[in-house]
C-alpha cells in the first residue's frame, strides 16, 4: 500500500532498476531540458508581468489613469490584459506539452514498464 | 410584516412572503439535488481511491469544472462584485491575482503533483522523505489553512444566507450554520471525492448560468457599451473619474503600498499551495487529463472574473450604495443579489423576485460546494497523513483508515461549526487571505523545492511549513487586523508591531529561506536517493497511481 522506505523487496528493487534504467535514457534528458526551458523564462515573464501591474497601480496612478477610450483607461486595459496573458500562457503550454512532451513521456513511461518486468 | 414556518426549522421574518418562499422552495431544491448526488455517488465508493479521489477517473474536463466550483467561493462570487460596487477599480484587483495564480499551478505543480502523490499533499513529500516528521507538517499546515478558510466560508454562509432570507436574529444565523455545517459532513462522509466532486460541478453550472444572465442583462442595460456602464458607475458612485483608477481601497501610502504588494504576492503564490486545490488533481487520471483540468479552470474562472468586473460596476451604476445602503451595510455582499432584483425588473416585479431567488439559491449552493472541499481535504489529511502514517504506523488496513476518514470530517465539521457560531460578529475577510499567505508561505517552498531542488530534505521540509505556518500567522496576529485600530479585531487594545495586514511580503521568502537552511542544518542525504525516482515519476507518470477500474 504506502511507499515502503526497505530496499530489500523484490519488487521495489524491480522498480528501483527501471526508475534508474528510464533516468540514464537520453530521451528522460531531453525531456527535462525541454520542460524546463519552456517552464522557467515563461514563469519569470508572467510573474514579471504581473509584479510590474502591482507595482504600477501603487506608483504610477497618472499613467494608470490616462484615458484610452471613452471612460475607459489604462488601469483597466493593463488588467484585462493579464487576463489576455494567462490565457495565451495556458494555452501555449498546452499545446507545447501536448507536442514536445507527451510522446517522449509517453515513451518513457512504456520503457519503465519494459524495465519492470525483466 | 409576514413570518412563514418552515417545518422543523424556524419561523423567519422581514422579507416579502412571495419572495421568500420561492428562495426556500430553490434552496430546498439545490440541497434535494446534491443529496441525491451524494447518495448516488456513495453506492460507487468502494476503495480507498475511491473515497478520496473519487476513483481517479474524472475527466479533464469534468475536474476542471469541479476546480472551478472549489475555487469560486462566495467571497470570490458575492465579494469581488461587492469591492467592485463599493471600490470601483480596486475591487477588481483581488480576481486578477486570483486568476495568474493558476498559471503557478499549471507549469509547476498540476502535472507533476498528480503524477508523484496518491492522496493529499503530504503524499509528494513522503515519497523521498522521512514520513513521521513530513507528514504531521504537512497535515498540520493542510488542517489549518482550511480551517482559516472553512471558517470564513460558514461565518460568510451564516450572514449572507440571512440577509438573503431576511434573517437578522443571531440565533437564527447560528441556526443556518448548524445546517450548513451538518450538509458539508453529510456530502463528505457519504459521497466522498466522488459526491464532492458532482457537487462542485453542478454548483459551477449554476454559478456560471446565473452570472452570464446577470452579466447579459446588465450590459443589455447600457446598450454593451462598457464605457457608457463605467461612466455611469462613476457618476453615481460620487468619486467620478477616481472610481475607475487605482487607489480607493489599496496603497493610500508607502505601508498600504507595501501591504497591498504583500498582498499580490500571496494571491498569486498561494492558489498552487492550497491544499484543498491540490487534491483535485488527484481525481484524474493522468498527467494530461490534469493539465486538461487547470486549462478549463483558468477559462472558467476567468471569464466568471471578466463577468463579475460588469456586476460590480453594473450595482456601482445602477444601485443606491451610499451611506447606510444595504449594499454599504453588507460591505457589498448583497451587491449582486440586489442587482439581479434590479436587472429583473425591479423588486416588486415576477422577475425581479425570481431572479434574487435564483442568485440567492446559487450563492447557497457555492458554499455548501466549497465547505465539502474544505472538509474532504482536512478529513483526509488527517485520516491518511496523522491516523494512518504517523499514529498507528502504517499498520492499518483501508477499511478502518476510511473510517477514521469519515469519523474525522464529522469532527472538522463539528470544530468549524462551533467555532463559527460565535465568530459571527468577526471580521472574516482577512482569514481567506491568511489562508492564501499560508498556503504560499508553507506549502508552496516545500512543493516546489521537493520537486525541482535534488539536495533538500526532510529537515528542509519541516523548517519551511513550520516556518512558513508560523511566521505568517504570527505576523498577522501582531498586526492592525488583530488589535490596534478601531476595525481591528481586538476592540480597545493595542499590541501590534507589525505594521503591514497581509504577512505575504515577509513570510513567502522566509518560507524558502527556511526551507533552504533547514536542508543544510539537517545535512541528512538520503532523501536524495529516491530524487531520481521522484523525478521520472513526476515527469513521465511511470509508476504514478492509474484510474481505478470497476
Amino acid at each position: 500500500m504506502a511507499v515502503s522506505d526497505e530496499g530489500e523487496d523484490p519488487v521495489r528493487q524491480r522498480e528501483s532498476r527501471a526508475y534508474e534504467a528510464v533516468h540514464q535514457a537520453a530521451d528522460f534528458t531531453e525531456l527535462k531540458r525541454r520542460y524546463r526551458n519552456f517552464v522557467v523564462p515563461w514563469t519569470i515573464a508572467f510573474m514579471a508581468w504581473y509584479l510590474a501591474y502591482v507595482a504600477c497601480n501603487n506608483w504610477a496612478r497618472d499613467f494608470m489613469s490616462h484615458k484610452v477610450a471613452g471612460h475607459i483607461n489604462v488601469a483597466l486595459i493593463f488588467g484585462l490584459l493579464q487576463f489576455v496573458s494567462t490565457f495565451v500562457i495556458a494555452a501555449l503550454y498546452g499545446r507545447f506539452a501536448n507536442r514536445k512532451l507527451d510522446p517522449l513521456a509517453s515513451g518513457l513511461n512504456a520503457k519503465y514498464k519494459r524495465e519492470r518486468r525483466r | 410584516m409576514t413570518s412563514i414556518l418552515i417545518p422543523g426549522l424556524i419561523p423567519l421574518a422581514d422579507a416579502e412572503p412571495g419572495n421568500q418562499a420561492l428562495t426556500i422552495s430553490l434552496f430546498t431544491a439545490v440541497v434535494a439535488v446534491t443529496l441525491y448526488i451524494t447518495w448516488w455517488a456513495s453506492r460507487q465508493n468502494k476503495t480507498a481511491a475511491d473515497y478520496y479521489a473519487g476513483g481517479r477517473s474524472f475527466s479533464g474536463a469534468e475536474n476542471g469544472l469541479a476546480v472551478a466550483g472549489d475555487y469560486m467561493s462566495a467571497a470570490s462570487f458575492l465579494g469581488i462584485s461587492g469591492q467592485i460596487a463599493l471600490f470601483g477599480y480596486d475591487g477588481f484587483l483581488y480576481s486578477i491575482g486570483f486568476l495568474v495564480a493558476w498559471l503557478v499551478a499549471l507549469l509547476l505543480v498540476a502535472e507533476l503533483l498528480r503524477n508523484s502523490g496518491r492522496f493529499t499533499m503530504a503524499d509528494q513529500l513522503a515519497f523521498r522523505m522521512k514520513q513521521r516528521p513530513v507528514r504531521t507538517a504537512a497535515a498540520t499546515s493542510t488542517i489549518v489553512v482550511s480551517i482559516f478558510y472553512l471558517l470564513a466560508q460558514m461565518v460568510g454562509a451564516g450572514s449572507l444566507v440571512g440577509l438573503l432570507l431576511g434573517v437578522t436574529n443571531s440565533k437564527l444565523k447560528a441556526g443556518v450554520i448548524v445546517l450548513v455545517g451538518a450538509l458539508m459532513i453529510i456530502y463528505v462522509t457519504v459521497g466522498g471525492m466522488r459526491g464532492t466532486t458532482w457537487v462542485q460541478i453542478v454548483k459551477a453550472v449554476l454559478l456560471m448560468s446565473g452570472t452570464v444572465l446577470i452579466t447579459f442583462l446588465v450590459l443589455l442595460k447600457f446598450d454593451f457599451n462598457i464605457s457608457k456602464l463605467l461612466g455611469a458607475a462613476a457618476s453615481k458612485s460620487g468619486q467620478g473619474e477616481a472610481f475607475l483608477q487605482p487607489g480607493l481601497l489599496y496603497g493610500k501610502d508607502l505601508t498600504g503600498q507595501i501591504d497591498f504588494l504583500s498582498l499580490g504576492l500571496a494571491l498569486v503564490l498561494g492558489t498552487a499551495g492550497l491544499p484543498h486545490i491540490l487534491i483535485r488533481f488527484y481525481t484524474v487520471p493522468d498527467s494530461r487529463s490534469a493539465r486538461r483540468s487547470v486549462q478549463w479552470a483558468i477559462g472558467l474562472i476567468g471569464a466568471f472574473y471578466l463577468m463579475t468586473l460588469a456586476l460590480g460596476f453594473g450595482a456601482a451604476a445602477l444601485l443606491d450604495t451610499g451611506q447606510g445602503s444595504a449594499v454599504r451595510d453588507s460591505k457589498g455582499n448583497v451587491a449582486s443579489p440586489l442587482l439581479a432584483e434590479i436587472v429583473g425588473g425591479g423588486p416588486d416585479s415576477v422577475g425581479g423576485s425570481i431572479l434574487l431567488a435564483l442568485i440567492a439559491a446559487v450563492a447557497f449552493a457555492t458554499i455548501l460546494a466549497v465547505v465539502a472541499g474544505l472538509t474532504l481535504t482536512s478529513a483526509s489529511s488527517f485520516a491518511h497523513d496523522l491516523y494512518a502514517n504517523v499514529l498507528a504506523k502504517r499498520r492499518v488496513d483501508e477499511k478502518s483508515e476510511l473510517r477514521v476518514a469519515r469519523f474525522a470530517a464529522i469532527g472538522i465539521g463539528a470544530i468549524a461549526i462551533g467555532l463559527a457560531i460565535p465568530a459571527q460578529k468577526l471580521n472574516i475577510a482577512f482569514l481567506v487571505a491568511l489562508a492564501f499567505a499560508v498556503a504560499a508561505s508553507a506549502n508552496l517552498p516545500a512543493l516546489l523545492f521537493n520537486l525541482f531542488w535534488k539536495r533538500f530534505n526532510t529537515s528542509g521540509a519541516v523548517w519551511s511549513i513550520y516556518g512558513g505556518l508560523i511566521s505568517a500567522v504570527v505576523l498577522v496576529f501582531f498586526s492592525p487586523v488583530v488589535s490596534g485600530t478601531k476595525d481591528s479585531m481586538i476592540k480597545g487594545a493595542d499590541f501590534s508591531w507589525f505594521p503591514l495586514s497581509n504577512p505575504g511580503i515577509v513570510s513567502i521568502p522566509l518560507g524558502f529561506l527556511l526551507g533552504v537552511i533547514g536542508t543544510y542544518v539537517g545535512r541528512d542525504k538520503s532523501s536524495e536517493d529516491r530524487y531520481k525516482e521522484l523525478s521520472v515519476r513526476a515527469l513521465t507518470g511511470a509508476g504514478a497511481e492509474g484510474a481505478s477500474k470497476h
